[in-house]
């Protein structure tokens, strides 16, 4: 027992150090204005970027639920595999995310520009051009496609133990194909889905390069507005940190709210 | 096998210095060598003692913008390594992506520069929060170089600051296979028929000064009605901006994915060269006269070799090989005098002083309150054009999700009890 508190040292000296610090720093600039004098209002200056956080909530909330349609099949279809096709299928999986995630980015520029690979097969075949880059649904598409593994690849390790005869079992005891899904692989998938949805909920909600680079500025996010605030026109590291603040405080309350519905599906079991 | 030679000369030049009794910790500098390795012209050389440094083990810490100065070129000399050679001084070059970046980087102290190069607004604003010192023009002789028109700028009145390094205007670039008339103004950036078809840039400043010029207002000016003007200008045009964007500019005119777009002439140079369906021009209304200049920091740590490396960078040759390599234009007399002909007599380049006294006008540093003013106008901008509706939708979602849990859970609790 004693072994393994001396074993968490470096961990708790590393959470301490760039985690407890830094959010105290955040909590500290937030209240504080140039001066250093202890002030609310940054929180107050915060309502007029309210549409921007409800923007790149909303946008993040719809992709994550597209990740979940998609991955839960995916991840089902895998760990139903033979052993050999599994293991294929999860490399295929993670090889995209070997390269760079900003060069991932750049080549879904490369794909939807209106000269873009897309445009031009479209118009072989006398199709648009279509307007496919610089809106909302590029963003979230950047999105999907940017953060789907981190959905699956937790469905996928918690469907790989689900026992097929738990399947075959309801199969047998006349249960369709919806009820299978809602009475057996849903809930006991649910630890897995909790973890993809925050895996892919909470860095969808605060990114500031897939809306730049898809969205052609025209869609900005909170994490555009936040970053503005320390790299940009509009220096002001007390109303960034008052913003990171506020999000972080909404991201907290959303997961909490998903995590009721999660634990009450595993006492239900 | 030119760098054994150097070391072997070096070497040589050592041997035959012993009698100095060893006070020289490192080898000397042969500086005809250094500067035949670098295919540099002695002749056109000053004769500045650069290696007087060389012995104190200098790191020169260098901020520029990505692409700004000629470096990692097999074709052109690389400035910072034959810096390197002749002053035995090391250079830690770093890229920066916007002045603001900079300012914000110099203000946290979360990065110590001994050389930075911003744009002339943000040389006043800095100069007057004190974050700059002034230089010591006696170990900057080279400033002999620069053309008098670029001495005494308004950004820095008595050029006791900077030592403009390379300059520029902001033109329209635009591709003359989507656009099949001869385009002359800011009037075209707000061409229905271009909807879509849109580039604009991505920063406050510039994007209001596009729209300053083309309503005829001054590039600095303070008065809020027409900041106003300005700012209603821009949201027109936003119905038909396809996007808004800083460096992507590159691949998205040179793809052919926009027809129309405002950029600096430098780089429009290089876009053009890219892809010569490409052209571009300096709009009759008048626009934007920039210059980028070397300063340094107040925090900086080596003055003297920082000075030095100013003074370096005006030398005639690597100056030549900075605006070549770049694509801007140079202030240096005698770089320009080196240049080729078509070049000097480019008038998109290299404007006549008439022109640029009549045509365009200098970014000064904003009154603090008409900087928040314009960034606060800046930001309805992009901002605005989110649906009213997405705040009442998020919260009715939010609400009922929070009710749909607890009846599911009174439910469930009820169905347990049987």
């Amino acid at each position: 027992m004693k072994v393994s508190r001396t074993l968490a040292i470096p961990y708790v000296v590393w959470v301490l150090i760039f985690t407890v610090v830094p959010l105290g720093l955040v909590i500290g600039f937030a209240f504080t204005n140039p001066d250093g004098k202890i002030t609310l209002e940054n929180i107050f200056e915060m309502s007029d970027y309210m549409a921007v956080l409800f923007r790149s909530i909303l946008f993040a909330i719809a992709a994550t639920v597209i990740c979940l349609i998609i991955a839960f099949p995916a991840a089902y279809i895998i760990s139903r595999a033979n052993a050999i096709n599994q293991s294929t299928l999860i490399v295929l999986l993670m090889v995209p995310m070997w390269i760079n995630f900003l060069l991932r980015t750049y080549a879904w520029m490369t794909l939807l520009e209106q000269n873009g690979v897309i445009n031009r097969i479209l118009g072989a075949i006398g199709l648009g051009p279509y307007q496919l880059i610089n809106n909302s649904g590029a963003v979230i598409l950047g999105m999907v496609y940017n953060y789907l593994p981190f959905m699956i690849l937790p469905l996928y390790s918690v469907m790989v133990k689900i026992d097929q005869s738990v399947i075959e079992a309801a199969q047998d005891l006349g249960s369709n194909k919806i009820r299978l899904v809602r009475k057996i692989l849903l809930p006991l998938s649910m630890p897995g889905i909790s973890t993809g949805v925050i895996a892919v909920f909470v860095p969808s909600v605060s990114t500031f390069v897939i809306s730049r680079m898809l969205g052609g500025g025209t869609n900005d996010l909170i994490g555009d507005i936040i970053e503005m605030q320390f790299s940009g026109n509009s220096y002001n590291p007390h109303l960034g940190s008052a913003m990171a603040l506020v999000l972080m405080i909404i991201v907290l309350f959303m997961m909490s709210l998903f995590n009721q519905f999660g634990t009450e599906e595993d006492v239900a079991l | 096998m030119k760098r054994l030679i150097c070391i072997i000369l070096s070497l040589s030049v050592l041997l035959y210095l012993t009698a100095c009794g060893g006070t020289a910790e490192t080898e000397e500098i042969d500086r005809e060598a250094v500067l035949e390795e670098f295919g540099l012209d002695p002749e056109l050389f000053s004769d500045y003692d650069y290696s007087r440094l060389k012995d104190e083990d200098i790191t020169l810490n260098v901020a520029n913008w990505g692409e700004y100065m000629s470096i990692n070129d097999d074709e052109s000399v690389d400035v910072n390594e034959a810096f390197e050679a002749l002053t035995g001084i090391t250079v830690n070059y770093k890229t920066v992506a916007s002045n603001e970046t900079l300012y914000s980087k110099l203000l946290s102290g979360g990065a110590t520069y001994d050389i930075v190069i911003p744009s002339d607004y943000m040389i006043s604003k800095m100069m007057k929060e004190g974050m700059l010192q002034k230089l010591d023009f006696d170990n900057i002789p080279n400033v002999n170089n620069v053309m008098p028109s670029f001495l005494n700028p308004q950004y820095d009145p008595y050029n006791e600051y900077s030592v403009p390094y390379l300059w520029g205007m902001v033109a329209i670039i635009y591709n003359t296979t989507m656009v099949d008339e001869e385009i002359t103004s800011w009037a075209s950036l707000w061409d229905e028929k271009y909807a879509g078809n849109i580039l604009m840039f991505n920063n406050p400043r510039d994007a209001f000064g596009i729209a300053q010029a083309y309503l005829g207002y001054s590039l600095n000016t303070e008065n809020k009605a027409e900041l106003d003007a300005c700012s209603e200008l821009l949201k027109e045009q936003k119905e038909i901006v396809q996007g808004y964007v800083m460096d992507e500019i590159f691949d998205k005119m040179e793809g052919g994915s926009a027809a129309i777009a405002p950029y600096y002439v430098g780089d429009a140079v290089t876009m053009c060269d890219d892809n010569p369906d490409l052209a571009y021009v300096i709009p009759e209304e008048g626009t934007n006269w920039f210059v980028d200049a070397m300063c340094i920091p107040t925090t900086a740590e080596n003055k003297e070799a920082a000075e030095m490396y100013i003074n370096f960078l005006c030398e005639a040759e690597i100056a030549l090989a900075n605006c070549e390599y770049v694509g801007y234009s140079t202030p240096n007399a005698k770089a320009y005098e080196l240049l080729d002909e078509d070049v000097r007599e480019d008038e998109k380049r290299y404007p006549s002083d008439e022109f640029l006294a009549e045509h365009t006008e200098v970014f000064v540093n904003m009154s603090d309150e008409a900087n928040a003013y314009m960034q606060s106008l800046w930001n309805q901008l992009k901002i605005d054009n989110s649906n009213v509706w997405f705040v009442p939708i998020f919260l009715i979602c939010l609400v009922a999700a929070t009710v749909a849990v607890n009846v599911w859970r009174a439910l469930k609790k009820k169905r347990e009890q049987y």
